[in-house]
């Protein structure tokens, strides 16, 4: 585990870098991203897991990898999330899916419930854990981390590119507010997403 | 209770099922090497029981036919994941879950004990096979759940603790 302070980055302009880049690609998102990608991207293959069971995002991105192989599905996942299901990291790599990539944005918060800190983000730790170790250690061997914007700027159309199952922790500034809009009915949000997925 | 690995896998098969997403117990764990020789069914190894819903949700939402198969251990450990995609989601995912101690006669196995009563309390329509003569049951209540697009529960009876 690293103990060092990271310097963070906006949430939004880290996802507004994925705009360009998401292609054809199916993005699962949760938490903060869920908060803030439906704002920037209106995709028919973006499917916002509201309501969710926390910590399940990256497990039902492998589910929808292991049926789509030939689509690439990008998880947008949370720390406090993550932290919750931190088997499903072997889960992935045992699964032999390549066409999956799980980012965690990592704030070391649980944003949605008032910004109380993770057990990985204690006072005495003031950062997060080494979520890119873990993923590492896990099999993971494409990974990386990014406390920077520019960095992050720099370098995610090749992050996107490595290959998979791709492990991607960016460090984001914590949101002291959060309010969840309303993301629609979600039967009518699951029938739009799988005549997507179908190519209908 | 040894039930045979090969003729689960062939009633699976003959719904057509294409994934077991699962976390053995010692019901089902002796069906491993039939699921892995299997060409119809993939197999995906879980850590933790939770998961294996919302892959499986992932899984269906993605066209396939997934089949989760826990032990009713798991069905606890679960049971968010299980209501977030069940009734949440919406999605009529069967499973197969190992029954922990059914056979045992006046078992003390609190595992056992609330296996039932908490599937009737989330409204689950299951049956409880108790024998391999009895897995017919299987293929009919996946059916009959299929037909009537619900999730529902096959409870695979063990006797050891």
């Amino acid at each position: 585990m690293t103990h060092h302070e990271k310097p963070r980055m906006p949430l939004v302009a880290a996802l507004e870098v994925l705009l360009p880049l998401r292609g054809e690609r199916v993005i699962v998102t949760t938490m903060g991203a869920a908060r803030e990608w439906p704002k920037l991207s209106q995709h028919s293959l973006d499917l916002h897991y509201i309501p969710s069971a926390m910590g399940g995002a990256p497990a039902l991105g492998l589910g929808l990898a292991l049926a789509q192989p030939g689509r690439d599905v990008l998880v947008l996942n949370g720390d406090g999330a993550m932290l919750m299901n931190l088997g499903s990291l072997v889960t992935i790599v045992a699964s032999g899916a390549t066409n999956l990539t799980l980012m965690v944005f990592d704030n070391g918060v649980y944003e949605v419930t008032g910004g109380q800190q993770t057990a990985a983000a204690t006072a005495e730790r003031r950062a997060s854990v080494d979520f890119a170790g873990m993923a590492r250690a896990a099999g993971f061997t494409s990974v990386r981390a990014f406390d920077d914007l520019a960095a992050w700027r720099r370098d995610a159309a090749l992050a996107l590119q490595l290959p998979g199952p791709r492990f991607l922790v960016l460090s984001v500034q914590r949101v002291a507010d959060y309010q969840l809009e309303s993301a629609g009915p979600l039967g009518a949000r699951l029938a739009r997403f799988q005549a997507a997925l179908a190519g209908k | 209770m040894d039930y045979p690995g090969q003729r689960v896998v062939e009633i699976l098969s003959e719904l057509g099922f294409t994934h077991v997403v699962w976390l053995p117990d010692s019901a089902i764990g002796p069906w491993e090497s039939a699921l892995e020789q299997s060409t119809a069914l993939q197999l995906v190894r879980v850590c933790r029981e939770g998961e294996a819903w919302a892959i499986a949700a992932g899984l269906h939402l993605g066209g396939k036919r997934p089949l989760v198969m826990i032990q009713n251990t798991g069905l606890f450990e679960s049971g968010d994941a299980m209501r977030n995609v069940l009734f949440d989601l919406g999605l009529p995912i069967p499973a197969v879950i190992g029954y922990r101690s059914a056979l045992v006669p006046n078992t003390t196995d609190t595992a056992c004990r609330f296996t039932e009563p908490i599937l009737q309390a989330w409204g689950i329509d299951y049956v409880v096979v108790r024998s391999p003569d009895e897995l017919p049951r299987l293929a009919e209540h996946f059916r009959k759940c299929r037909a009537a697009i619900q999730p529902g529960v096959v409870l695979v009876a063990e006797g050891r603790m």
